[in-house]
């Protein structure tokens, strides 16, 4: 919560010391012809001519309220906008997100039990050059030969261009969501696989294996008994601390593939000095990236053993 | 399965038989020519059953890659050499894979043995092979050792050092073992704890079970083990009995026995300068020439063999 507030304030003080008009914003090219008094109207009804910490103030009680104020560029509230792009955006990060953890889990496991084999190598060589990859390059190029050259998927958007809500099709919704998920996951398949890796090294060569190989365990039933928990726990914790970049990837890749989500409306919000909706997915995507974190060391404290007692003596 | 039940034992075929073992792991140095480093060297021990054959030696003599080479589970990269029989048959890698956890078991050295995710209980009911029974076998093995009900249901981190070295005790407790190999299972333990440890591995040795019991307290071997072979950078030293550890230690072979014994705090405390080896120094003689009291030049040249002595074995020209 303090760092909800700490964070507001950053944001508002960022935003509201930059060169943006919201006046300009919201009138846009016709700003020539409204007159002088007609603008002073405006500041006036906004509260733009009091202070700025009492601007704040307004502003924060306001969402307090729950009310994030009226979006400048879409001319709707902030709320429903959020919620809107929202749900297309969490069809996409979820997507991405589930896959990348499953993929980078099964490639992590992979590399790290056959360590310094020729699969390892090619796992480990793929994962830093993918880790290493804005997601927005690594989008293009999934655009330009999978859209563009064979033509297998379109280019853009989240529906066939005219078509009507309710109208599209779960075929269509899927060739839609296709290459933007592959791109967002890239990048979340490399940083769990390398962690996975090390993991799954680590562990090999602990003692409980080394153990439980004495006690004439091997092969698959070995990993089962004693490898996976050990190997999964920390990767799903990781993985839940992801959300930022997830955040941060699905900004880019929705404006790769013009995917009509949170991350694109953030930028047009950005671009069009559009103060109450970048003002108000900034905030939301805080909640966002902290649920991630907070489930992330909710879930140790309900996976892990070690963590409940420690909980319980403090 | 072989069953051998000869009350004498002087004809008893051994439970385990090591000759001549060798172990080394290759080396890369600069240049990327490839060296290796010995570990252990010509490694003689027998066992027989109902027997605690005690392998006494300090830190990083080699004593934990000894049992890794019983039981078949060395780095893929150890390279090892010599012969190793249980029960006078080959112990190949096959038969390794069939019979560790089953006939021959191991007492962890490191309590970090046990799964950290896993229920103690369950850890020790999974060598269980009587798949119904296992729940009681586990529960009345934790009763005899002393571990209070309910401990079972504890992750490792919630017992103490002595009681997660009973649960590895268990472990070998209610497998099928005939050798167990209980590497350092009292370092750490209080006065009441390391008693009771030590009668556990008498008490396991009863059932006719050969037990190498892995150590670095000269004491504790004293106290339960029927035969102790000294180890020292890879080699045994000399194989003593019991009865041989009195007096000033005149019985004893082999001088580095020697300066142990009399290392205790009720002999003369007398410890030995210097330390052993490491294992990438190598000798052309003695290993124990170093810090020998009685050494010759030959014994910088030459390396002894080991001969059988007053019912023992030893390695050195001297004794
Ligand atoms: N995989 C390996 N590669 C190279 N050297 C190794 C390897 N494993 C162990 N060693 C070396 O072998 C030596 C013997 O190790 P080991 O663990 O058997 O000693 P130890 O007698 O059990 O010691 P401690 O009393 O501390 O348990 C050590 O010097 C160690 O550095
Ligand atoms: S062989 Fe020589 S150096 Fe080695 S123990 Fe005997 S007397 Fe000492
Ligand atoms: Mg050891």
């Amino acid at each position: 919560m303090g760092l909800l507030v700490a964070i507001s304030i950053f944001s508002f003080i960022l935003i509201s010391n930059s060169p943006v008009d919201p006046v300009q914003s919201y009138i846009g090219a016709e700003i020539s012809r409204i007159s002088p008094e007609q603008r002073t109207n405006i500041e006036e009804y906004w509260g733009l001519h009091r202070s700025k910490p009492e601007q704040y103030f307004l502003w924060s009680k306001a969402v307090f309220q729950g009310n994030l104020g009226e979006s400048l560029i879409y001319r709707k509230p902030v709320t429903d906008i959020i919620w809107e792009r929202f749900s297309a955006s969490i069809l996409l990060m979820g997507i991405a997100w589930v896959l990348s953890g499953v993929f980078g889990l099964i490639l992590g496991i992979l590399a790290g039990m056959n360590e310094g084999s020729i699969l390892d190598r090619i796992i480990k060589s793929y994962s830093f050059i993918l880790a290493s990859t804005p997601a927005f390059w690594f989008g293009l190029l999934v655009l330009m030969v999978f859209a563009a050259w064979l033509n297998w998927f379109p280019v853009g958007l989240a529906a066939p261009a005219g078509s009507l809500r309710g109208e599209v099709s779960l075929a269509d919704t899927f060739k839609h969501l296709f290459l933007p998920v592959l791109t967002l996951s890239i990048g979340g398949v490399a940083s769990i696989a390398l962690h996975t890796r090390e993991k799954m090294i680590e562990v090999l060569s602990s003692e409980f294996i080394r153990f439980a190989r004495a006690k004439g365990l091997s092969g698959m039933r070995l990993f089962w008994r004693h490898g996976l928990r050990n190997i999964s726990l920390p990767a799903i914790s990781l993985h839940f601390a992801s959300f930022g970049e997830l955040f941060g990837g699905a900004v880019l890749t929705e404006q790769v593939f013009s995917y009509p989500g949170l991350g694109q409306a953030v930028v047009r919000a950005g671009l069009g000095g559009d103060i109450p909706l970048l003002l108000g997915i900034t905030l939301f995507s805080v909640v966002f990236i902290f649920v991630g974190n907070f489930m992330a060391d909710l879930l140790y404290v309900v996976i892990d053993p070690r963590m409940k007692t420690k909980q319980a003596h403090d | 399965m072989e069953n051998i039940s000869i009350p004498n034992k002087k004809n008893k075929i051994p439970l385990l038989e090591v000759k001549q073992l060798s172990l080394s792991f290759p080396q890369y140095k600069k240049g990327f020519e490839e060296s290796y480093i010995q570990v252990i060297r010509d490694f003689e021990l027998t066992i027989y059953p109902g027997e605690i054959v005690a392998v006494v030696g300090s830190s990083g003599s080699g004593k934990s890659l000894l049992a890794d080479s019983i039981l078949g589970i060395l780095p893929e990269n150890a390279a090892i050499n010599g012969t190793l029989l249980f029960k006078g048959v080959a112990l190949t890698k096959n038969r390794q894979e069939q019979l560790r956890g089953k006939a021959i078991s191991l007492i962890p050295q490191s309590v970090k043995a046990l799964d950290p995710l896993m229920k103690t209980g369950r850890q020790v009911q999974g060598i269980i092979r009587d798949k119904k029974d296992k729940k009681r076998i586990q529960e009345e093995a934790f009763l005899k050792l002393g571990l209070a009900p309910g401990t079972g249901d504890k992750y490792p981190h919630e017992l103490s050092g002595g009681m997660a070295r009973r649960v590895l005790i268990a472990s070998a407790m209610v497998s099928e073992a005939q050798l167990i190999i209980a590497d350092e299972p009292t370092p750490g333990l209080d006065e009441l704890a390391w008693e009771e440890t030590l009668s556990n591995l008498k008490q396991l040795s009863e059932g006719n079970r050969g037990i190498m019991f892995i150590t670095h307290d000269i004491q504790a071997a004293l106290k339960i083990a029927d035969k102790i072979a000294v180890f020292y950078a890879g080699e045994t030293l000399e194989i003593a009995n019991k009865e041989d550890f009195s007096g000033k230690g005149e019985v004893l072979r082999h001088p580095y026995t020697k300066a142990l014994w009399l290392a205790l705090p009720e002999n003369d405390f007398k410890v030995l300068k210097g330390n052993q080896p490491e294992s990438e120094d190598v000798f052309p003689g003695c290993v124990f020439e170093p810090r020998c009291p009685i050494a010759t030049g030959l014994c910088k040249t030459n390396k002894p063999d080991s001969t059988m002595i007053n019912n023992g074995i030893t390695r050195c020209f001297y004794a």
